[in-house]
């Protein structure tokens, strides 16, 4: 119990964060149509590829003899990337397609 | 962290609010995709260039750039390739890829986890335990010297229980996820089918139960493990074991998870999964003490929750329903052993005579146009019938397809012009004074049982009413049910014909026979 509230009080800042994101997220796309439902998805799919952060960090400190981490790590930087920038584009292109729906409108 | 790194991870943070905020809504939401992105390439060159760990910069930058260069050109390539009926496979092959990377980060910070604590605190421990065995032998065994040998081992003794518990959690989700979004993938391409076996939800529970025990025992032990590690000794490797264990148990609850769940289903579970690696990516912020990793993970956890939840809504049905899985295949079939009466089928110069001479003509698109990439010869139909003097309407189920919205960027890819494409409450306010409903490869949106039948799985699932207008021609590949794998009372209504074929070729046809008309 004693080693919970230490921990509480070490992290308290990363916890605040943690709370106040997640009713962000939920304020933030609440009231969205459902046409854009899935270039939603897909955009929330690509900012998750914010994991690619801790990939670059794993891979930057690698030591240059431990080739567990080296390959490891350079597949999740290469993994990590075809998330992010895939993800982007993906949704870029679905968009692209309701924008040119707009103008004709 | 340098100060300047820090300000682009709040900048980072900020675009990903403000990106989300802009993709829901229409107007902005283009603009909203690219200014995540900027966001995005902001954090990581910040991270690449800026990012310092006990005062050393990262190193690895020949590893680093060739990485992110091969991950660019795949994505680039696989999403600018990737045809639009293909688009939500691609959706949860990204997803997957992001969860695969937090689970190979979790797997990676393990292997320092045990590094790190076997160097300066095993090796004391190991004098202080030589030391205890020569006293022993010396046959002095003093109480004043177990106290002081208690006191150093809590003084070298650091608590790895918090790390491990993160990385853990990282491992888990990221596993699931990963292995999970394969499977969705698999899904919809038509690559791995429906799979239920008895029980199967209580094997699930077991199997997530032991990933449970497994990492409580890990957690528990690690303390006393860890110092053992340098020295090598069974304790430490069956530990490794433990951990791969978790790993692997993971991986096939995620496979567990996804098998069961119908086709129809998939965009909430493509949807869930997401937010599922969005949480791992915050396991990595906090592993990592990375503000922007921890909100952007966060944020889509917390978005994705709620867009999954607004998903089923769209078709009337509780995230419960549909995880436990009443589209799954076991109750399916009890549904589909119904004695059904006999179809009619309509011949394809019927079909032009009867869509050539209608005042009012709707279109329900569904999977099977996306299948057969038939939606420009539907545009072609639509403006050869308009040519003619019928009016031509789309009626756009929510969940048509197999994702929301799929219908509309298919239909939109097409150049059908969007004041034509009719909601679902518009649809069926219309209907009643339809002519003839054209069905292009939709079923269970359209399937009456929905209204009609409380034993039907889809029971409760708002349906496109289209036994209301005077005519339905139904174009399927053949009688074969729909996704939610039931059969279609529509189909054998005296008011109903069926044009079998493909999608693209049925229409091309039309179009010539209509031409002719």
């Amino acid at each position: 119990m004693e080693q919970l509230s230490v921990f509480i009080q070490q992290h308290i800042e990363m916890i605040y964060v943690v709370i106040l994101s997640i009713f962000l997220g939920i304020e933030v796309i609440s009231r969205v149509p459902s046409v854009l439902h899935t270039p939603l998805m897909s955009g929330a799919n690509a900012i998750h590829g914010v994991v690619i952060i801790g990939a670059i960090i794993v891979m930057g400190k690698a030591e240059a003899g431990n080739y567990l981490a080296l390959i490891l790590g350079f597949l999740a930087v290469i993994l990590g990337t075809v998330n992010v920038v895939g993800g982007f584009v993906v949704t870029d292109r679905m968009l692209e397609m309701f924008k040119n729906k707009k103008d004709k409108k | 962290m340098s100060s300047i790194l820090s300000i682009i991870y709040l900048t980072g943070s900020v675009t990903f609010i403000l990106g989300l905020k802009m993709l829901s809504k229409p107007d902005t939401a283009r603009k909203g995709n690219l200014v995540a992105a900027a966001g995005m390439a902001l954090a990581i060159l910040g991270t690449i260039f800026l990012y310092e760990s006990e005062g050393a910069k990262l190193h690895n930058y020949g590893w680093i750039f060739a990485g992110l260069l091969i991950g660019s050109v795949i994505g680039v390539m696989a999403a600018k390739k990737v045809k639009m009926t293909a688009m939500p496979e691609m959706v949860s092959m990204f997803n997957g890829m992001g969860g695969a990377c937090a689970a190979l980060i979790s797997i990676i910070e393990f292997g320092h986890l045990a590094g790190d604590s076997g160097s300066a605190g095993a090796a004391a421990m190991m004098n202080l335990h030589r030391a205890g065995e020569m006293m022993e032998q010396l046959g002095s065994s003093s109480r004043e010297f177990i106290e002081q040998r208690e006191l150093i081992q809590s003084m070298f003794s650091v608590d790895y229980r918090g790390t491990l518990l993160i990385i853990l959690l990282g491992l888990i989700i990221g596993s699931v996820s990963f292995a999970g979004s394969v499977i969705a993938w698999g899904k919809l391409n038509g690559r791995v089918k429906d799979f239920a076996f008895p029980a199967q939800h209580i094997v699930n529970l077991i199997v997530l139960g032991i990933i449970v025990i497994l990492a409580a025992a890990l957690l528990i032990h690690v303390n006393d493990v860890y110092p053992l590690w340098a020295h090598g000794g069974g304790r430490a490797t069956g530990f490794s074991l433990l951990f791969y264990g978790v790993l692997v148990l993971s991986l096939i609850y995620g496979v567990l998870f996804v098998l069961p769940i119908g086709g129809a289903d998939m965009p909430v579970v493509i949807s869930l999964l997401n937010s599922f690696t969005g949480v791992a990516a915050a396991f990595g912020g906090f592993l990592y003490d990375n503000p922007v990793m921890l909100t952007g993970g966060i944020l889509v956890g917390s978005a994705g929750t709620i867009l999954t939840i607004l998903m089923c809504k769209a078709m009337n049905r509780s995230l419960k329903n549909v995880l436990i899985g009443s589209f799954g295949g076991s109750k399916a079939g009890a549904a589909a052993g119904k004695e059904q009466g006999a179809y009619k089928e309509i011949s394809l110069p019927d079909a032009a005579v009867v869509l050539a001479y209608a005042n009012k003509v709707m279109i329900v698109p569904g999977y099977g146009l996306a299948v057969a990439q038939a939606q420009h010869v539907c545009h072609e139909l639509e403006k050869l019938l308009e040519e003619k003097g019928v009016e031509v309407k789309y009626a756009i189920h929510p969940v048509a397809g197999r994702m929301p919205g799929h219908m509309n960027v298919l239909l939109a890819e097409a150049d059908v012009s969007y004041d034509k494409l009719l909601e679902m409450e518009e649809a069926n306010a219309e209907l009643p004074t339809t002519d003839a409903v054209l069905v292009l490869g939709a079923n269970d949106v359209v399937n009456p049982a929905a209204k009609t039948d409380a034993t039907s799985p889809i029971y409760g699932m708002p349906i496109l009413e289209v036994e209301n207008a005077k005519v339905v021609i139904v174009n399927k590949r053949s009688m074969k049910p729909g996704y939610a794998g039931i059969e279609n009372d529509l189909f054998f209504q005296p008011k109903t014909s069926m044009l079998f074929g493909d999608a693209k070729q049925v229409l091309q046809q039309l179009v010539a026979e209509i031409k002719q008309v």
